[in-house]
């Protein structure tokens, strides 16, 4: 609290100005650093205690709060929930451990900063700021080494040994980007086919049922996969990422494309359901105007007409299925998509 | 010698312990030399040097939690069957790395609170660092000699990003895996190597066996470690540089005017991380944050409505919606614009507020080092651009939340959709012209304020029936803070003749920066200061105002 360290207190004179009026010649000079206001607690040693009482009370808190944290980690079930109003239900423990934790740790804060603002020094003090950069003799000095140190090396000199050393660092990193290679397998074109062909089964993705045409309604969105592909398959969610399909019923007349129409069978049409824009899976249909609509980023696209896409980011509609019905009366694949599912790629041409 | 020895053990012998403990850290470490440079150094104060404690204290409270969460969580896609304390998912198959989440949420105690600690302090992580990022922006405080310095925080508020993308993907809930799949897409929308990209880092097609433990080393490991590093750098230069302060009364470019590290700021940097990590646990406790068995296990063929990333990723998101989806396809191969402009748009966007002290730095030609700040309204191409490129970013933000818009305002998905991206393109023209405005209107008021001084709020009847207001001449400390600012003059091209008369070619690069400089500091982009002419003439005529 005393200031006898501080280095550079301005001296009374330069302190006066600040009290006076304007310099009447220099009225926007510096007036200098302003003379310290005293808080109540440095001229009241009453106020002071009061403020040392209320940083102790704060840490007292820590320790107590820390206390109760062991006490409701031993005492609260895990699973018991408690209604705290505004904010609703809660996990018990959750909520008394945190409460706790936060409690004591920001005692912790409260007090240290009190403790800072009320009793210790604020007087404020100027330290001198030097320029970042060396002085020229320092300069000098390190350029004379970093030469001495150069033409000692005689690596300007002799030629071979610097090009081959450049030689062998340049390359020796390229055994690292080699060993990358296995980080996984070549692209080839498996982007290109999915789990479907011809005579799969369409099978629905809820019921596990194999599909028939009766199944799906006007107006209803059935989600379907290809015939033996289960979720406890070790490639599951890597076929399903490609042959999650998308099953609508429309009336025959509303379908406008041509080759929607060829490629369905009495008007239900079978569309992939991975969204062409990043491979979100398409999941809203409005019956209505048969529009499907990405969650992701509201890609829409029309199911009656090619599914085009007539909103959103989607570059180019979603791939057809071509389906029919087999000699059992059953929904079918009739082949492969024709053209890569989901997000576009750069060979995808 | 043998004299001098006995006197020096004796004299150790009776030094206290602590100081014993020093003298021999000192003798192997030299901390005497460190400490007398340090101890006593001087912080300015001021509330907004706080933001960046902020960043450092959430970045503490992330390495701690997270060290915790490594104990129990499982970095692995292999598929059990859950049999946990959460009913509702009894006997769903999931990846072991969502079942372990499940796991330090239901069964470890305190788990939960750990888990939500994290994620809250991620979040305020990248937002404080967002929110610091901008008050050195506006101030000016990334000027020569901290060019070095704000770059590492621009890294460290990308990095984050990154790792706050890789953290959240490790639950392998259906969000995140959601999020990870429009990653997949738009590594896939790279032109020739995206394919090849995509499955080296998956594995494989998507989503495939081995991402979570992938981004889990990248996530707990390699960002972190290089973020650690940074972040010790970035407080090195901090101290080196000491911090810049404001202008005022007795604070010069050549001085710090503040308190001592010790015994101040120790405690109050020091409190202030038990605050901020206090008030994240207290948020944990009340306010659920990613709740992942709500959401249920990843599988690539489900989604939900109002699938949104993280707030700092959400930039992104927006740009990838509301771009519209141009596809060129073109000898068989397809250029995906729709997605690729975006992930390019992403990193010009921030590129250009990184580089954004080099350019200014260029434009000024200004050499010398700067420590007292600006006030935002004295620079006000600078404030302008700065809130210019805010609004870049919140533009985005709406985007990236477009239905959630729509949805809670009833508004049409389209309609939003359109409004933002005309607001990409219009949006910053608009906050540019705006703020520019403002920040001059600010320094005709200052000048007022300094000529005439400041409005008393007493109002005073003259014999004649006339009123005015009386106006109470400045201290002269507020005339000098008000005045400190330095206003520079717009760069001139040199002449345009050598010395012997020959015409020289006036480069492009040189015609360009004197434009750039007009416009920083042209007739109409600063009012001029006040003169102690100005303000004599008009305080010797007596009851002239």
């Amino acid at each position: 609290m005393s200031s006898q360290d501080i280095p550079e207190e301005k001296s009374p004179a330069e302190q006066g100005a600040h009290v006076a009026v304007a310099d009447e010649k220099h009225p926007f000079a510096d007036p200098g650093l302003p003379p310290h206001e005293h808080r109540i607690q440095d001229v009241d040693e009453r106020a002071a205690r009061r403020s040392e009482r209320t940083v102790a009370l704060l840490f007292t808190v820590s320790m107590l709060a820390t206390v109760g944290f062991i006490a409701s980690y031993v005492a609260i079930p895990h699973d018991k929930s408690i209604f705290v109003f505004p904010i609703g239900h809660l996990n018990a423990l959750n909520f008394a451990l945190g409460l706790t934790l936060g409690l004591a740790l920001f005692s912790i804060g409260a007090g240290a900063v009190h403790w800072a603002r009320t009793l210790m020094s604020d007087v404020e003090v100027a330290d001198e700021r030097h320029p970042i950069a060396a002085e020229p003799d320092v300069k000098a000095k390190v350029m004379a080494d970093f030469k001495q140190g150069a033409k000692e090396s005689a690596l300007g000199r002799r030629k071979l040994i610097r090009n081959t050393m450049f030689g062998a660092l340049a390359l020796f990193p390229l055994s690292g980007v080699v060993l990358l290679r296995d980080l996984g397998p070549l692209p080839g074109t498996k982007l290109r086919h999915t789990l479907w062909s011809k005579g799969k089964l369409l099978v629905n993705m809820n019921t596990n049922e194999p599909l028939r045409p009766e199944d799906v309604a006007v107006g209803s969105l059935t989600f379907a996969k290809p015939e033996g592909l289960e979720e406890d398959d070790h490639e599951f969610q890597n076929e399903i990422a490609k042959a999650a399909l998308m099953i609508i019923r429309l009336q025959p007349d509303d379908i406008k494309d041509k080759q929607e129409l060829d490629w369905s069978y009495q008007g239900i049409v079978a569309y992939s359901k991975i969204c062409t824009h990043v491979g979100c899976p398409i999941s809203l249909y409005e019956q209505q105007t048969h529009h499907a609509l990405c969650p992701c980023h509201q890609s829409t696209f029309d199911l009656s007409d090619g599914a085009k896409v007539i909103f959103g980011p989607a570059g180019h509609p979603l791939p057809q299925l071509r389906i029919g019905v087999n000699d059992e009366g059953y929904l079918e694949a009739l082949g492969d998509f024709t053209e890569p599912v989901g997000p576009a790629f750069w060979e995808r041409g | 010698m043998s004299t001098s020895e006995t006197t020096e053990s004796r004299s150790r012998g009776k030094a206290p312990a602590g100081e014993r403990v020093a003298d021999w850290a000192d003798g192997r470490l030299g901390i005497y030399s460190l400490a007398k440079a340090n101890m006593r150094k001087i912080f300015p104060d001021h509330w907004s040097f706080m933001l960046g404690e902020v960043c450092l204290y959430s970045f503490i409270i992330i390495i701690l939690t997270g060290v915790y969460l490594t104990l129990f969580f499982h970095p692995s896609m292999n598929e059990v069957e859950y049999h946990g304390s959460y009913v509702p998912l009894q006997g769903q198959l999931m990846s072991e790395a969502f079942s372990s989440t499940l796991h330090i949420s239901f069964d470890v105690r305190g788990g939960l609170l750990i888990r939500q600690i994290h994620h809250w302090a991620a979040l305020i992580f990248l937002a404080g660092m967002f929110v610091h990022m901008m008050r050195v922006f506006f101030t000016g405080a990334f000027r020569k000699p901290r060019e070095i310095n704000w770059l590492f925080g621009f890294l460290l508020f990308v990095l984050g990003m990154f790792t706050g993308f890789t953290g959240y993907s490790l639950p392998d809930d259906l969000l995140s895996g959601t999020g990870v799949r429009f990653t997949e897409g738009a590594i896939l929308s790279m032109p020739i190597v995206g394919t090849y990209i995509s499955f080296f880092l998956f594995g494989g097609e998507f989503p495939g066996v081995d991402f979570v433990a992938r981004f889990y080393s990248i996530h707990i490991l390699l960002l972190p470690g290089i973020m650690l590093g940074l972040v010790v750098a970035h407080l090195i230069l901090v101290f080196y540089h000491k911090h810049t302060q404001f202008a005022g009364p007795g604070k010069t470019n050549k001085n710090v005017v503040g308190m001592p590290l010790l015994p101040v700021y120790m405690a109050k940097a020091g409190g202030f991380f038990f605050l901020v990590f206090g008030v994240i646990a207290v948020i944990a406790a009340i306010a659920q944050i990613n709740p992942v068995w709500a959401i249920g296990p990843y599988r690539p063929d489900m989604v939900s409505t109002g699938a949104q990333p993280d707030w700092y990723m959400g930039f992104a998101e927006g740009l990838v919606r509301y771009m519209p989806g141009w596809e060129i396809n073109l000898w068989g191969h397809t250029l995906v614009l729709g997605v690729f402009i975006p992930l390019v748009l992403f990193g010009v966007v921030l590129a250009a507020i990184a580089v954004y002290p080099f350019i200014e730095s260029w434009v000024t030609g200004d050499k010398r080092e700067h420590h007292i700040l600006d006030r935002p309204r004295n620079a006000p191409t600078r404030t302008a651009f700065g809130v210019a490129w805010i609004t870049v970013y919140m533009v985005g933000l709406v985007g990236g939340g477009n239905d959630l818009w729509a949805t809670h305002f009833h508004l049409s998905i389209n309609a939003v959709t359109w409004f933002v991206r005309i607001s990409f393109f219009a949006g910053p023209v608009l906050a540019f012209i705006i703020t520019k405005r403002i920040c001059l209107g600010l320094q005709r008021r200052d000048k007022d304020k300094v000529l005439h001084g400041r409005e008393s709020g007493i109002i005073k009847r003259l014999p004649h029936g006339e009123f005015i207001e009386i106006h109470e001449p400045l201290s002269q400390d507020a005339m000098y803070t008000l005045t400190a600012h330095e206003q520079y003059k717009p760069a001139e091209i040199g002449p345009t003749v050598d010395e012997n008369g020959v015409e020289r070619k006036v480069k492009a690069s040189e015609k360009l920066r004197a434009k750039l400089s007009k416009s920083y500091y042209g007739p109409d982009s600063q009012i001029p200061k006040p003169t102690v002419d100005e303000y004599k003439e008009i305080t010797s005529g007596h009851g002239h105002h």
